[in-house]
């Protein structure tokens, strides 16, 4: 099995890297952006240019101040700041667009993935942590490329042109500023090593706290039938306090590393007015440059410390990248040979098991060398007792599962050279548990058949004998079915499910328990209708009541993951082996009247 | 809902914040103004490093070193102070907001499990998960900005009392941007408020829809519906997508104005400045001091724009949270004991309906008029057509709902008189549909009561499930639930036989608890009741006759009413409707089918 993908050992870079590529959208146009942000970054430094120009020229110019000059640079400033500040306008816009673009890709995407995944690894992951990597991670990362991205461009722009203008000004002050700053940039890795590790701690309990919060919404009866109330809240507070403790515990690396910058920021202020006034000493700078270096240390500095909370708060939003990456990146293992793949042909079809073997990941064989043949037509029943593994054909056959060794054939074509979309068509298990989505009982049966008028649902359950039961309902098609179907009983959703299958119309009907929780009455009932149904396809049914069994053309015995037996129930019975234990079993069970 | 409203409410939710946490809260403000205050004093240093260090140095081409000294001094001592600050603002901010949303988080599960069953059918999973998790995280998000906020306008006090000591005119021109900056805070707040309302609840809205197609993932599967699927999220996704970009040309426009308009603020400074200098007016120094004053509190002056861009989305979830704490309609709780003892007894319970009605809707009664008993130590079958309102009776019979017209009486009292939790002392349900908690096995079937292994093990037992739960590589510690070793429905059901046996009752509610367990395993799981069960009184909702076989009565329920009572083979003879429906298997004829009668 294989469980979703943490995404926890992808690197920062990588995680960026790996995201561009699901999300193309993210790279249209950025060489643009990029050039745009570059102009928004040397409209951050007109200002100290301005400064330095006003002051050196304009206030402490040979002969008294110069009026006309200072109006002249103060106006050349303000078009520039007109003209870097449209650039940062159109810059965010494209940003918004390209990464909101990307990110409803990725979670679109995302979403299809785990409907891709495998059953298996479906029911092994917490339905909370499903949903949270296609909402509020996916949140995570696109605050993060909006205003993280977008700044960090913008910081990383201004560092760039403000050290060029330091260097341009004086090289020596530049490398002044540079080495005050060396010990923050050279202890960032490690920062960010242990933010990352900090906040991958964050999304784990997440995804715990969130568990735990599910237990009192969706186990609410038996919460209160037990009387558990104080457990499940105890349970819950614990989980919502390591969350806490888990996040504080981020935050103080976050609010430390982040404080580094200032303290930097002291040090290169200083040492830029020392070593200013000793090399004016030499003649090598004049006060005014000292004094516009000053300036340009703050333009140093704000996108530093901007950078550097940008690196911390991206800790966040990559482990939340991640995280979807990792779904996306789960191998959706029931490969879909997609368009190369084969397309069955319509009308019944044959089902051949090819000595097939079958075991849950780390577990033990739960089917050993089944071979087996089911001509078209058929209407084939498999028995045998719980565990035997008479539910991992339905599986097998319905391709929820691939053999672990072995070939599942259907009309001849190895199931897994067969595209979804054929498969889908020419296959439908009905489960035991019938889902239902909360909404009219008519979008519910449309499930089968997505264009299937009124007059059609209406139909289908004609046929299948359920008229009556129709009528029984309020408001009749239009009834509201309720979260998860559950305003109708479990019996009238396998009812459900089997009309989905009337109007799905496939060539091979497999039903795994299908009518386990209608009455007895109602079964028969519906147990004529689906032998009509089945006329005409193939069918194959795993039952507990042997009653189907005694209907069906033939009969196949399973136990311990083997095929013991198989005939006809009349044959069966008169053979001493498993099958007629389980029927003399089943007869008891009716108990007295029989 | 205007701007004005929003923001006026959004304050409203901070202050609730505050109250709560006032010492975190003064800390992080306290942080934050250090923060402010040195940003300040670090101008002040650098004016005054200008006046009494660089300009003279560079006069007099001479420095005394003590002088170099204090300006380093000054510079690192202002610096790791405000390092200092920024801890203490950050941190507090963190540990002030965490600590809200664990508040309202405990408080709105406290509600869920507070609230009603029928309260819980009301409200989709998606919504109550996004109210304790999005909602609360959202509600709160105005807190990181919260501390900076407050801390710039301290800082802003500071640098304009600053500016108007250094040089009253010039300050007066730099403050002109001060009125141009709130002005377009204002004007983006009125324009981005009802786009990010609307984000807000489109999220939810993608999260109901995720949950809900996750939670279907299996039916999606089968009938291969997930291209349908994954249209009904896109929509969704993509309307989402939209809303955000139209929020984000919004901010694209405004943020680069609110950029832009100190520094034209600083401009002005430098005109103005030089004209005064020449006058001699003013002197070069407090130009350079009013000017960089400008320029710090022209990028913290966005964070109060910050703070305020967070509010629609916090005043959405706070309410939205609101409406699930005022929820009412708490069950009712009486004083009273069971006469009888609690589990473990040996006498079973006494259970009397009378004339017990409920309805889901006003125009759809379930139950019409239901009574019957069960005497301590029997065993009652209750026997219905699909729908018949079965699973509906036991619902009531465990109180998750109480019935809205007549009595339910345990050992003669009634249910709604019980004393919380004195109702699951005495009975124990084993529901159709099986819950598993996220906990070990031991957990699931003791559920946090002092049960030693044997006697959980002896439940595994007589449930049938002691064998797999064996095999397990974990044992009793193996941890089961949706991230845990995945157990087929017949195994749930039995883990979930376990944890009722296990509190050993005094009334037993099976509802159609082994629908999804084989025959045989059933009878054997019967058999073991049978032979355990002792003085338990048993309530069993089935179709197979074996499990009615066991029954002392049978109480058929039709149309919501008992139709017929009385031991099962009196039923069999004098009730012809009875009879169909447990006979079914026997009487059903094999109907011949024609050759292409294909549908």
């Amino acid at each position: 099995m294989t469980t979703v993908d943490t995404g926890e050992e992808i690197g920062a870079i990588d995680t960026i890297r790996r995201g561009m590529a699901h999300s193309p959208e993210l790279k249209e146009g950025i060489r643009f952006t990029l050039f745009l942000a570059v102009i928004a970054s040397v409209g951050q430094v007109v200002v100290p240019i301005a400064v330095q120009q006003t002051l050196d020229r304009g206030l402490h110019a040979d002969g008294g101040p110069d009026v006309p000059f200072t109006m002249v640079m103060a106006i050349l400033a303000a078009l520039a700041i007109a003209v870097t500040s449209y650039a940062s306008f159109l810059m965010t816009t494209r940003l918004f667009t390209s990464s909101e673009r990307g990110l409803a890709t990725l979670r679109i995407k995302a979403f299809r993935h785990v409907h891709d995944l495998p059953l298996l690894t479906q029911n092994t992951e917490r339905r909370g942590a499903l949903v949270s990597r296609v909402t509020s991670d996916v949140d995570q990362v696109s605050q993060f490329l909006v205003f993280g991205g977008l700044l960090f461009i913008v910081s990383i722009g201004q560092i760039l042109v403000a050290t060029v203008v330091m260097v341009v000004y004086s090289w020596q002050l530049a490398l002044v500023v540079w080495v005050a700053f060396a010990p923050l940039f050279l202890s960032l890795r490690y920062f960010q090593r242990k933010l990352s590790a900090a906040y991958g701690t964050v999304r784990r309990q997440v995804g715990l706290m969130l568990s735990a919060i599910s237990e009192p919404v969706v186990g609410a009866a038996v919460v209160r039938s037990y009387a558990v109330e104080d457990r499940t809240q105890a349970r819950i507070d614990a989980a919502i306090d390591e969350y806490k403790a888990a996040s504080t515990r981020a935050q103080g690396f976050t609010a430390f590393s982040f404080s580094l910058g200032g303290v930097s920021a002291g040090l290169a202020n200083a040492g830029v007015i020392v070593v200013g006034v000793l090399l004016g000493f030499a003649g090598d700078v004049t006060s005014g440059e000292v004094l516009a270096f000053a300036f340009l240390v703050t333009l140093f500095v704000g996108p530093v410390q901007m950078g550097t909370q940008i690196l911390t708060d991206a800790q966040n939003a990559i482990a939340g990248w991640r995280r979807v990456i990792g779904i996306l990146e789960t191998p959706a293992d029931l490969v879909d040979p997609g368009e190369r793949g084969r397309v069955l042909p319509r009308g019944p079809v044959d089902v051949r098991f090819e000595h097939v073997d079958f075991a849950y990941p780390g577990g033990p064989l739960v089917l050993r060398d089944v071979d087996l043949e089911i001509a078209a037509g058929t209407r084939m029943a498999i028995v045998g007792e719980t565990g035997s593994g008479k539910s991992t054909f339905a599986k097998l056959l319905s391709r929820l599962m691939d053999p672990t060794s072995g070939t599942v054939r259907l009309d001849g074509v190895d199931l897994r050279e067969v595209s979804q979309a054929s498969l889908r068509q020419s296959v439908v298990l009905v489960p035991q548990e019938g889902f239902l989505f909360d909404d009219t009982l008519a979008a519910n049966l449309r499930y089968g058949q997505l264009e299937a008028t009124d007059e059609l649902l209406v139909f289908a359950i004609d046929v299948l004998g359920l008229t009556e039961w129709l009528e029984t309902l309020p408001r009749g098609l239009q009834t509201q079915v309720g979260q998860r179907g559950e305003s109708l009983s479990a019996g009238e959703r396998q009812l459900v499910a089997l009309v989905r299958a009337q109007l799905a119309d496939p060539d091979l009907l497999v039903l795994d328990e299908a009518t386990s929780s209608v009455d007895p009455a109602l079964e028969m009932r519906i147990g004529q209708a689906l032998e009509r149904l089945m006329r005409g396809r193939t069918s194959v049914t795993i039952a507990h009541r042997l009653s189907t069994a005694e209907s069906a053309d033939e009969v196949v015995v399973v136990d311990r993951g083997r095929v013991v037996q198989r005939g006809a129930h009349a044959d069966l019975l008169r053979q001493d082996g498993v099958y007629a234990g389980l029927h003399a079993s089943w007869v008891a069970q009716q108990g007295p009247g029989r | 809902m205007s701007e004005g409203a929003t923001t006026r409410e959004g304050f409203a939710v901070l202050w609730v914040a505050i109250k709560r946490e006032k010492g975190i809260f003064a800390l992080s403000t306290l942080g934050s103004v250090l923060f402010g205050a040195l940003t300040v004093a670090d101008a002040w240093v650098l004016g005054w490093a200008t006046d009494h260090v660089v300009l003279p140095a560079f006069r007099n081409g001479e420095v005394g070193s003590g002088l170099l000294l204090t300006v380093v001094a000054l510079f690192v001592g202002v610096a790791i102070l405000r390092a200092v600050g920024i801890v203490a603002r950050r941190l507090g901010a963190g540990i002030m907001q965490y600590r809200m949303q664990a508040h309202y988080r405990r408080d709105v599960t406290r509600q869920y499990l507070r609230l009603p069953m029928e309260w819980h059918q009301r409200h989709p999973t998606g919504q109550l998960l996004s109210n304790a998790n999005s909602d609360v995280e959202a509600a709160w998000g105005p807190i990181a900005p919260l501390p900076m906020a407050v801390g710039t306008v301290a800082m802003m006090v500071i640098a304009v009392a600053q500016m108007l000591v250094a040089d009253l005119v010039l300050a007066l021109v730099g403050l002109l941007v001060f009125p141009a900056v709130i002005a377009a805070n204002v004007l983006y707040q009125r324009l981005a408020s009802p786009l990010m309302t609307r984000a807000q609840q489109l999220r939810a809205e993608v999260s109901e829809i995720a949950h809900e197609s996750f939670d279907g993932a299996m039916v999606v599967k089968t009938l291969g519906r997930e291209a349908e699927e994954t249209r009904r999220f896109a929509t969704k996704a993509n309307e989402l997508r939209d809303v955000n970009i139209r929020a984000g040309r919004i901010r694209a426009a405004f943020d680069p104005a609110l950029a832009a308009l100190p520094n034209l603020g600083v401009l002005l400074v430098l005109i103005v400045g030089v004209a005064r200098v020449l006058d001699g007016r003013s002197v070069a120094g407090d130009v350079v001091t009013v000017a960089y004053l400008l320029t710090i509190v022209s990028f913290p002056i966005r964070s109060i724009g910050w703070l305020l861009g967070e509010f629609p989305r916090s005043v959405v979830g706070f309410r939205r949270v609101s409406q699930v704490l005022d929820a009412t309609g708490e069950m009712t709780y009486g004083d009273q004991q069971v006469a009888g003892g609690p589990a473990g007894a040996a006498v079973g319970a006494r259970l009397e309906l009378r004339h017990v009605g409920y309805s889901y809707e006003p125009d759809q009664t379930v139950l019409g008029d239901v009574s019957f008993t069960v005497e301590p130590g029997r065993t009652v079958a209750v026997v219905g057509a699909t729908a018949a309102g079965k699973s509906t009776l036991t619902t009531l019979l465990t109180r998750l709902v109480d019935p809205d017209r007549g009595r339910i009486l345990l050992d003669g009292i009634d249910l709604r008189d019980l004393a919380h939790g004195e109702l699951a002392e005495v009975m124990a349900i084993v529901p159709q549909a099986a819950f598993l908690f996220d906990d070990t096995v031991r957990g699931n079937v003791t559920l946090g009561a002092a049960v030693d292994d044997a006697e959980v093990w002896e439940a595994l037992r007589v449930a049938q499930a002691d064998g797999f739960v064996a095999a397990l590589a974990e044992g009793l510690d193996t941890r089961l639930g949706e991230r845990g070793t995945s157990l087929s429905g017949g195994q749930r059901q039995r883990i979930c036989l376990a944890r009722a046996l296990v509190r050993r009752p005094r009334l037993l509610i099976l509802d159609d608890a082994t629908s999804a367990v084989d025959p045989e395993v059933e009878a054997r799981i019967l058999s073991a009741l049978r032979g355990r069960a002792g003085g338990a009184s048993l309530v069993v909702v089935a179709y197979r006759k074996a499990t009615i076989g066991l029954a002392d009565e049978v109480v058929y329920l039709a149309d919501g009413r008992v139709a017929d009572r009385g031991p099962h083979r009196d039923l069999l003879a004098r009730n012809p409707a009875y009879s169909r429906l447990v006979n079914a298997y026997e009487q059903a004829p094999h109907e011949p089918v024609e050759a292409g009668d294909v549908t």
